[in-house]
């Protein structure tokens, strides 16, 4: 029987199921097959902070959504087409995410009474006629499952903790994968350790696959093309693991030893696991006892010639937030990487947020600038926390390099950087005793010397009181404090006239300029793509540097009659912005825990324009 | 290892030591004491000069960087062993010392503490114990005795102190020893061992504040009442002290009692041989202050020969290194999938 291949253009597929159904797994190794056939994708892990809700729940619902394409994917979209449900639990918590007319491929063999009593739901939506207006196709995966490992003897639980791989598998034979990719995995993971748990996922996998082509339910398979990235070698990458990579790329580049002090903490831990696992590097990771270990220590590897870092969340910011004063005094080079996750206090620990942009410029006691930057995407966490390590050994501060928990976890394909391409990071260490002086100032960075202990005849003493100008020797005099606090501030100004002029997506002036920062850059994209597509003529800003902005962006806002800034926040970057350069900005503020949609930002701007320009 | 200072030429003297800073403690603190003894004894290490630290928290003692000339960093309150921590794991060549007090190292930074010291990082922490809170002005510490009034407490401290020497035993700890600002030999001897010690060593030192809690350890440290309430722990050697040597620790069971070697009942050979390798020990002797009629033990409870944490952090690396040849960095942004894209 050979069955009808219609072409797309994009999907997005959403996978759900209990937090034990293995929802996460399924969804990466998807995105894995996708990226390698060079699609162009965008993923938003969604999973609840239970390690394992108790089973059936809506709590414990996890799900992993991907949308890849031929075209440029610039977010992991803000419906879905297709609903993978393993559970009724998982379908009753995203089915409002399913477009008109999506498909529904559910587990049905999991619509027990039990099951639906425990989802709160009153009467089966299988049977009830509430999913009409979509195409449900209602499997046993359970069951089939269970079929397809009938002789081999295994534990019921094991069984059905295989059938994600069911899942996968039926995905894999509608959008036209291959299997490889997976059965690649498979062996890896499991073949040498446990040849038969290796043998039942296999099993299953193409019994999903297999289940597709024989059955009459599927007339139709989708292909979507390869995307027409620039050229260049590619892979896929997540937030954090670029973020890890782009820390080790710069300790190489500037030939210094790499020192992690990290504390576990959502959902910044994985920069700690990739790291720790690169030892042939060098790389020095340190499972510290608490946050403020954690940056303690990295202060001390900096004090003693490292490239040091601390990666961690909000929570774990607000703890590091005095010994961030230390290093500001110290003014020793420090990257301080936070993966924004929903607040305030415990908040939503694995949602995503840009709620700490005033935690990291502002949040300090007293007069304590530093440099912050943002990643707009998993692949330009690489970028941005390169660009942060360069910045922090060039000016001699810390620099807090903010991504969060939607780039940290998401992933997307990434062009691999050629090593020799990447920017040098010069280091100097002070060497002379004859002219050494603690807080002697580059003329250019305001930077003072690095002066690390072993190097004969510099022996010195520095610490968080307030020190003299050039000499480091403590001094409380009211007008070198001034003096001390003046050249602080202007050393952070100086790092202006070291990072690029501020680019604008557009005409330079007009009616409405976008602004914004970090994760939100998809959305906001795709919104202006749109808005552009209905005739609209509206310009875009999308900022890496925080703090100090780019020189040029007091000038771009006043090109403009009206500055729209969509965040994840009540509205941050708007009040720097308004403080900063007097701007009547206005704000689009959505802080749901998950990433804007673009279709909200682009009706928000139309309402905007609408009744001037409509 | 470090080149012996007299390879570099000049053997250094306690002038090397001494910064140009002036001393800022109060007239008659006993931290004058702790200051000169380690400067009198540093020049006797064989390190070169510059790869001292001296890293510090907040507080009086904290202010003692800045009165040694070597690398020093006066950090924030508690922190220094995590500071320290930092230099040591980046630079093992360095010779890391951590001053701190009951107040920065007990109370702030309490759990810096247990964990750079169950960690055996090879870090010389010296904690000056004054029981009191000096630089904020007379507060109780967590080491200030039951019923103590200070600022804080007029009616009296109610919460139980701690003893430092167990809290670092009970930290894993690898070296724990006592000493006292008004015994400069034994402060000194303890110093060395300190420095001698492969590992974690934790030194804690009675220091007379004169300012806000004067006299808390004169029953130690004077002269009348000393012989009869202090007892020197040598390694192999009997618990013996008194003024003419004539009592002696002996142990029922677990539990030490004073008996005298004086009048027969006893010898040399019933009593309490001291052994630095003996953790359990360790915690009986520690254990010795909550009863009143045993005398304060002085010198090292406890001297373990462990790995240190930066060894076996260098040790994954080499292995790691071995195993895989120098890493490719090109080859890690790579990764194990890529496609080409013409």
């Amino acid at each position: 029987m050979t069955k009808e291949v219609k072409t797309l253009d994009e999907v997005t597929i959403r996978f759900a199921g209990d937090s034990g159904d293995g929802m996460q797994l399924t969804g990466t190794q998807f995105t894995n097959t996708v990226a390698a056939l060079g699609n162009d994708l965008s993923t938003l892990p969604d999973y609840p902070a239970e390690i394992r809700a108790p089973a059936g729940t809506t709590y414990g619902v996890s799900g992993f959504q991907i949308k890849f394409g031929s075209t440029d994917i610039l977010t992991p979209g803000d419906t879905c087409d297709v609903l993978v449900a393993m559970n009724p639990a998982a379908l009753a918590t995203n089915r409002k995410l399913l477009r008109d007319g999506g498909t529904i491929i559910v587990n049905e063999d999991a619509f027990t009474e039990k099951n639906l009593r425990m989802a709160g739901l009153a009467t089966n939506p299988l049977e009830d006629g509430s999913l009409a207006k979509y195409q449900v196709h209602r499997i046993g995966i359970s069951k089939l499952t269970t079929n397809a490992l009938a002789d081999m003897n295994l534990s019921t639980r094991f069984v059905d903790k295989t059938k994600n791989f069911f899942a996968l598998g039926l995905m894999y034979w509608m959008y036209n994968r291959p299997l490889d990719q997976s059965i690649r995995f498979i062996e890896e993971k499991f073949g040498a350790k446990d040849p038969q748990v290796a043998e039942a996922n296999l099993r299953v996998l193409r019994a999903g696959f297999n289940y597709g082509d024989t059955t009459e339910m599927f007339t139709t398979r989708f292909d979507v093309r390869p995307a027409k990235l620039p050229p260049g070698k590619y892979r896929n990458v997540m937030g954090n693991v670029a973020t890890a990579l782009g820390l080790v790329a710069a300790a190489r580049k500037s030939g210094l030893q790499l020192f992690l002090g990290s504390y576990p903490i959502t959902p910044a831990s994985d920069i700690l696991h990739e790291l720790s696992k690169l030892k042939e590097f060098g790389v020095k990771t340190f499972q510290a006892e608490d946050e403020i270990a954690a940056i303690c220590a990295a202060i001390g590897a900096s004090y003693a010639g490292a490239l040091a870092a601390t990666t961690t969340s909000g929570p774990g910011l607000a703890l590091k937030t005095e010994a961030l004063g230390l290093a500001i005094m110290l003014e020793l080079p420090l990257v301080v990487v936070d993966v924004q996750r929903g607040g305030p206090s415990t908040g939503l620990p694995t949602k995503t947020e840009q709620a700490d942009l005033l935690q990291a410029v502002c949040g300090r006691n007293g007069e304590a600038p530093l440099a912050v930057i943002a990643a707009s995407s998993p692949g330009d966490c690489f970028t941005t926390v390169y660009e942060a390590a360069r910045i922090a050994i060039r000016f001699m501060t810390p620099v807090i390099c903010l991504t969060d928990g939607y780039l940290g976890n998401g992933a997307e394909p990434w062009r691999i950087p050629d090593v020799n391409d990447l920017p040098p990071i010069p280091v100097t260490f002070a060497k002379d005793p004859a002219t050494f002086q603690p807080y002697a100032r580059d003329p250019v960075t305001l930077a003072r010397p690095w002066a690390i202990p072993g190097t004969p005849g510099l022996e010195h003493r520095i610490g968080g009181l307030e020190k003299q100008d050039v000499t480091g020797n403590i001094n409380y005099e009211p007008d070198n404090h001034d003096l001390m606090i003046r050249l602080r501030s202007a050393k952070i100004g100086r790092i202006a006239d070291d990072i690029p002029e501020q680019t604008v997506d557009g005409p330079p002036s007009g009616d409405l300029l976008l602004v914004g920062w970090g994760s939100t850059f998809g959305s906001i994209k795709s919104a202006v793509t749109g808005l552009r597509e209905s005739g609209k003529n509206v310009s875009y800003v999308h900022l890496r540097y925080l703090n100090p902005f780019p020189r040029n962006l007091g000038k771009i806002l006043s090109a403009f009659r009206t500055v729209v800034v969509p965040e994840i926040n009540s509205g941050q970057l708007l009040r720097l912005l308004r403080s900063t350069y007097q701007v009547n900005a206005v704000g689009f503020n959505v802080v749901r825990g998950l990433p804007l949609r673009s279709e909200e930002i682009e009706n928000f701007v139309e309402k905007l324009m609408g009744g001037n320009h409509g | 290892m470090a080149e012996t200072a007299q390879a570099q030429g000049a053997k250094l003297t306690i002038k090397d030591f001494q910064s140009d800073q002036d001393v800022r403690w109060c007239p008659g603190c006993g931290d004058y004491s702790i200051l000169a003894q380690i400067q009198r004894v540093f020049p006797e290490f064989t390190h070169k000069k510059e790869n001292y630290v001296a890293i510090s928290g907040i507080g009086c003692s904290s202010r003692f960087p800045y009165y040694m000339n070597v690398f020093g960093l006066h950090s924030i309150h508690g922190r220094a062993p995590a500071i320290a921590a930092g230099v040591k794991m980046v630079n093992p060549a360095l010779d890391v010392w951590v001053a701190t007090g009951d107040g920065d190292g007990l109370s702030i930074g309490g759990n810096h503490m247990i964990h750079m010291l169950r960690r055996n990082l090879n870090i010389k922490v010296i904690l000056f114990n004054n029981q009191i809170y000096g630089l904020t002005k007379g507060q109780y510490s967590p080491t200030s005795v039951l019923g103590q009034v200070t600022k804080s407490t007029p009616a009296g401290v109610i919460d139980f102190p701690f003893i430092p020497v167990s809290l670092a035993l009970g930290a894993q700890a690898t070296f724990v020893a006592r000493a006292m600002d008004r015994d400069p030999k034994q402060l000194q001897e303890v110093v060395r061992r300190a420095e001698e010690h492969h590992g974690a060593a934790f030194v804690e030192i009675y220091q007379n504040c004169n300012v806000f809690n004067d006299g808390a350890f004169f029953l130690f440290t004077e002269k009348e009442t000393r012989d009869d309430h202090v007892v020197y722990l040598e390694h192999g050697k009997p618990l013996i002290f008194g003024k003419k040597k004539e009592k002696g620790i002996r142990l029922d069971g677990f539990t030490p009692e004073v008996v005298s070697i004086a009048d027969g009942q006893y010898g040399a050979a019933d009593l309490l041989v001291h052994d630095e390798k003996d953790s359990t020990l360790a915690f009986i002797l520690a254990n010795m202050i909550h009863d009143p009629e045993l005398p304060r033990p002085m010198g090292i409870f406890l001297a373990l020969d462990h790995p240190t944490y930066e060894e076996q952090m260098a040790d994954q690396i080499a292995r790691a290194r071995s195993r895989k040849g120098e890493g490719d960095l090109q080859k890690l942004l790579n990764g194990e999938e890529t496609w080409v894209i013409s």
